[in-house]
């Protein structure tokens, strides 16, 4: 019997299961695909937002604020980079310029500090690279970057550090109530029971909701493609640069990455389904906007394009609480952007205030907040190096030389929390296989560490589970 | 661990091992070899086909075959190599800093440096082509790997996309071991592969090659169902209403190979826009003094043969340069005139000695044609060439007493009429 | 008589070459621009051989790269491809070494590589 059950594995229901271990509750948490982090959480822009896009008052305001005044220490103690490069809402016309005022007032408004309107000369002088036909910008010294899968899975892997259950491949399909507990249910037969649920399901939480009884959650779908260039481009801006928004959105964005490759993206486009797949137009879109944005580009540097389905609500603000006609049942639906940059801050009203109270809950003493990050090798001094190199040669074998990522660094992605079981879960945690020559040099090499470490025959390697396998069997 | 060398060499393929012996050959003895892999030998070790050599040796060997003779020559000479050694930076003053489980991190400080580092291929995502991104989709240089040396079939019903080499002889091997080859599709209106591949690895087994065609959608969430295929118009644009859909489990991209040049960025050292390697000099000199390049790290090559005898120009000038320095410098730029994609070598010394073979690529398929080298209006060489196109690569002998003749740039053209 | 269409091979022409053929022999060949082509097309209607290039799994479950050490038809490729899989060579083997005598007329199956240490 848990005290909460998370349905969802990503930056949120990362952040709530994080934040429920700090108190004395048992806790678990349903991931319905092979890995966490299978969602919007691992193909978004990786944004830490200064807040001053939403309306005074919402939900995504106030947590947007509060998510970006935690993030820098939230993401520190999870081993997680986060940059703190500051952005520019871009203007290109006297009407975009009226907009950055009225955008900066809401900022104000909702508390983002240090905001300053600049003019199109001290802009050249922040990003040489801009187009000519900008004329000014509204800078926010508080945005930042963040990787947002390297939060995602050291939200979850440090709450499992201190007492929390992962269930992979637990696609919720049966919910049932039995005397002051649900029980909750998935495709293959296993069940959990729980006191409260927490709907963290992305775009499935309406449907997630609706098989706890409430079927008033109204969820839809946003896909945005993007490009990312070699991190040899890095440094081509060196701030996230938005468009002015417009009624349509905010538009493509370029911006390094805290790994340091540059992005470009996203494309905005409804969708019925969850599919991810880019589109020759969508591309297309990307790389003429981002032109736009700057001179230069260089576009022959793309290493790969992706595409993510962002959730949103029928409100279009993020749907957080307790549901009105399921008791027990708590929701945050619809989180889009700036959801990442709120997770935090959602983790810290949902757990500190709602759930502690209905729950009666107790600090945890025990509770260490702290996570080493995934890789890590090649940031060491080489006297660490060398240290580590003794202690486990493992780590003097370079497996992706893209990104320098050795055989012990994914080794240990394998066998610590949340355990990596297939090749695209060892990428996002240690980044083998995201560099320039997208794994096709080392991919064989993370299959065989995976077959080793896992226990099974190499052609049961898969890319992201069952379904996924890497090769169709032996030749000979 | 000796943390001083004569002669640093990155990468044992087949680009460092001839650098190798023949810097060894031309007098240096302080010789040390870096390999990443636990073999020596590089991507032929997985080049199992035939076809090596034949410009070199008269014979056709396969690619282990080909390596294993410069790894003999290389044992021979007792010449030092580290292998599951990865170099992970330098420096332009030659300071090597490699890893390897044995030794460490250290860094070593070389008296000349060969970069032989080869090339990585193109991706999927290089060439932005739409659709999923499920299991199903590699490289064929990944797909050669799983095939050839863990004997692993990476699918049972294919399309290729690119009709370089690689990827014909893929589409051979995988038909051999078993598999499907539906199509191999090419966006350009001809194959960059070797008509000999061509033959032997499609026509052979009636796999049909569609020229000007490209892959528009990749289709299928976990594995690859299918992909859609669209021809394309003059300017590479998809043309709807042509496209034909194939089912398969996988596909294999074989559309160009990028030279591996992180370090030598890392350095400082400047590169060249048309082969992506450094610029260097007819020794194979970068900007950097002593620091050398050679193989598909400084141009990509379509025959191993002129890697070999590449980096033997550089194994034989690293040598010098560590027994003697640099002299005096009478540089020369060497450009790609009309019809020309890039020349190399780049920069011409005047005050070496010895004739200069230029290598080079044109633009385009040309038949009864000239090509040649001229400065100063003066036409320093040339030779009339009955065929000459993208996929192979050409050379031209600069005889050595003609250097002094060049005066500003030497420009490399190609003429459509014949010449004289 | 028949009429065979070929590509040569023998340059970048790549000459589109057709060949008449009556009893097994070429009696015409056209298309071709040098003597070379003419020859290429005379030996490709008579009897195709192709030599083989593949790989074996050793006894130990490693791979090792062999070839016939002689052209073998190329209408019975597939037919040598499952003769050369069934061969699984133990302890260490050599680059040159025959593992299998015989495997088609007049060829044997080579290694091209040693084994790895």
């Amino acid at each position: 019997m848990f005290d909460v059950i998370v349905i969802g594995g990503g930056v949120i229901g990362g952040a709530i299961l994080r934040e429920l271990t700090k108190y004395k509750c048992e806790v678990c948490l349903l991931e319905k695909e092979n890995d966490v982090c299978m969602g919007q959480s691992k193909a978004n822009s990786g944004i830490v937002h200064a807040g001053f896009d939403a309306a005074e008052g919402t939900n995504k305001a106030r947590f947007n604020v509060r998510g970006n005044a935690l993030m820098p220490a939230y993401a520190a103690q999870l081993g997680v980079k986060y940059k703190n490069i500051g952005s520019l809402v871009v203007a290109f016309s006297d009407g975009d310029l009226g907009t950055l005022v009225r955008l900066k007032e809401r900022g104000e408004k909702n508390g983002v500090p240090g905001l300053e309107l600049v003019d199109r000369k001290r802009l050249r002088e922040l990003e040489p690279n801009i187009s000519e036909e900008a004329v000014g910008a509204l800078f926010a010294p508080t945005g930042g970057i963040v990787c947002p899968y390297g939060l995602t899975i050291a939200e979850i892997g440090n709450a499992m550090d201190n007492g929390a259950r992962l269930y992979c491949n637990f696609e919720v399909t049966t919910v049932r109530r039995e005397k002051d507990s649900f029980v909750v249910g998935s495709a293959d037969g296993r069940e959990v029971r729980g006191r409260v649920a927490v709907n963290c399901a992305g775009l499935g939480a309406g449907k997630v909701s609706a098989l706890f009884g409430d079927d008033g959650l109204r969820i839809g779908g946003r896909r945005g493609e993007y490009l990312l260039l070699d991190r040899a481009d890095g440094d081509f801006v060196s701030h996230t640069l938005f468009f002015t928004p417009t009624r349509k959105g905010k538009g493509v964005l370029v911006s390094p990455t805290a790994d340091g490759n540059l992005l470009l993206g996203p494309t905005a486009e409804e969708v019925e389904d969850g599919g991810t797949q880019t589109t020759q137009e969508g591309i297309a879109s990307v790389i003429a906007k981002a032109a736009e944005m700057c001179r230069g580009i260089p576009f022959r540097d793309v290493i790969t394009s992706f595409a993510g389905v962002r959730a949103y609500s029928q409100t279009h603000d993020f749907i957080i609480g307790e549901s009105e006609r399921t008791e027990g049942l708590f929701q945050c639906a619809g989180i889009e952007s700036p959801g990442l940059t709120s997770a935090p801050a959602i983790a810290e009203y949902l757990v500190g205030t709602l759930l502690r109270k209905k729950l009666k809950l107790e600090k945890n003493p025990l509770f260490d907040g702290t996570r080493k990050p995934d890789h890590f090798f090649k940031d060491l001094s080489v006297a660490e190096q060398n240290a580590l190199i003794r202690e486990d040669p493992a780590y003097g074998k370079i497996v992706c030389r893209c990104e320098q990522i050795t055989e012990g660094e994914i080794v240990r992605a394998i066998r610590r929390n949340p355990p990596a079981r297939d090749a695209d879960a060892v990428k996002r945690r240690t980044r083998a296989g995201m560099g320039r020559c997208q794994g096709g040099f080392c991919q064989s090499h993370v299959a065989e560490l995976l077959s080793r470490e896992l226990g099974i025959p190499f052609d049961e390697v898969t890319k992201s589970g069952a379904g996924s396998e890497l090769l169709k069997g032996v030749s000979k | 661990m000796k943390t001083e060398n004569a002669i640093v060499i990155i990468g044992g393929g087949p680009a460092g091992l001839a650098a190798a012996v023949q810097a060894y050959d031309s007098g240096a003895r302080d010789i040390l070899i870096l390999e990443r892999e636990p073999r020596l030998g590089g991507i032929l070790n997985q080049c199992i086909h035939n076809g090596f050599g034949l410009t070199r040796f008269k014979e056709s060997l396969t690619g282990p075959e080909y390596a294993r003779r410069f790894e003999r020559a290389v044992r021979e000479r007792n010449i030092r190599a580290m292998t599951d050694t990865t170099v992970l930076s330098l420096t332009r003053d030659r300071q090597v800093t490699a890893v390897n489980a044995a030794e460490g991190a250290f860094t070593v400080r070389a008296g000349a440096v060969i970069l032989a580092m080869g090339c990585r291929e193109r991706s999927r995502g290089a060439l932005n082509v739409p659709g999923t991104r499920p299991a199903g989709i590699y490289s064929a240089g990944t797909a050669q790997k799983y095939v050839n040396l863990k004997g692993y079939l990476p699918g049972k019903e294919v399309v290729i996309l690119g009709s370089g080499d690689i990827g014909l002889i893929m589409a051979r091997r995988m038909t051999l071991e078993g598999a499907k080859v539906r199509a191999v599709c090419e966006i350009m209106p001809y194959s960059s592969g070797l008509k000999r591949n061509i033959v032997q690895c499609l026509d052979d087994f009636g796999i049909p090659l569609y020229l000007n065609h490209t892959i528009t959608k990749i289709e299928g969430e976990k594995r690859v169902t299918g992909v859609v295929v669209s021809e394309v118009d003059g300017n590479k644009r998809p043309i709807p209403g042509t496209e034909m859909h194939f089912d398969c489990d996988t596909v294999l991209f074989s559309v160009g190979l990028i030279p591996e040049n992180e370090l030598t960025k890392s350095a400082g050292i400047p590169l060249c826009a048309g082969t992506r390697g450094a610029a260097v000099y007819q020794n194979r000199e970068t900007e950097a003094p002593g620091i050398f390049a050679c193989g598909n790290v400084l141009q990509v090559h379509d025959l191993v043969d002129f890697v070999s005898e590449e980096a033997e120009i550089a194994g034989r000038a690293a040598a010098e340069f560590v027994s003697g320095g640099a002299g005096e410098r009478d540089a020369a730029d060497c450009v790609n005139g009309k019809n020309v994609s890039y020349v190399l070598p780049q920069k011409i010394d005047k005050n070496l000695r010895g004739d200069v073979k230029l290598f080079f690529r044109v633009t385009g398929t040309f038949r009864n044609c000239t090509v040649l080298a001229e400065s100063g209006g003066k036409i320093l060489a040339g030779r009339k060439r009955r065929i000459a196109v993208p996929g192979e690569m050409e050379t031209l002998l600069l005889p050595a007493e003609k250097l002094k003749e060049i005066e500003g740039e030497l420009v490399v053209r190609l003429e459509e009429e014949s010449w004289k | 008589m028949e009429i065979k269409h070929l590509t040569c091979i023998e340059c970048p022409m790549g000459c589109a070459l057709e060949a008449g053929v009556e009893d097994g022999r070429a009696v015409y060949v056209k298309g071709n621009s040098c003597p070379r082509g003419k020859m290429y097309a005379e030996n490709e209607v008579v009897c195709p051989m192709r030599v083989i290039t593949s790989s074996v799994r050793a006894a130990d479950g490693r791979m090792i790269s062999v070839k016939t050490s002689a052209p073998v038809k190329k209408s019975e490729m597939l037919e040598v491809m499952k003769k050369i899989n069934a061969v699984h060579p133990e302890g260490r083997v050599r680059l040159g070494d025959v593992l299998a005598a015989g495997i088609a007329d007049g060829a044997d199956l080579v290694a091209t590589d040693d084994s790895p240490l």
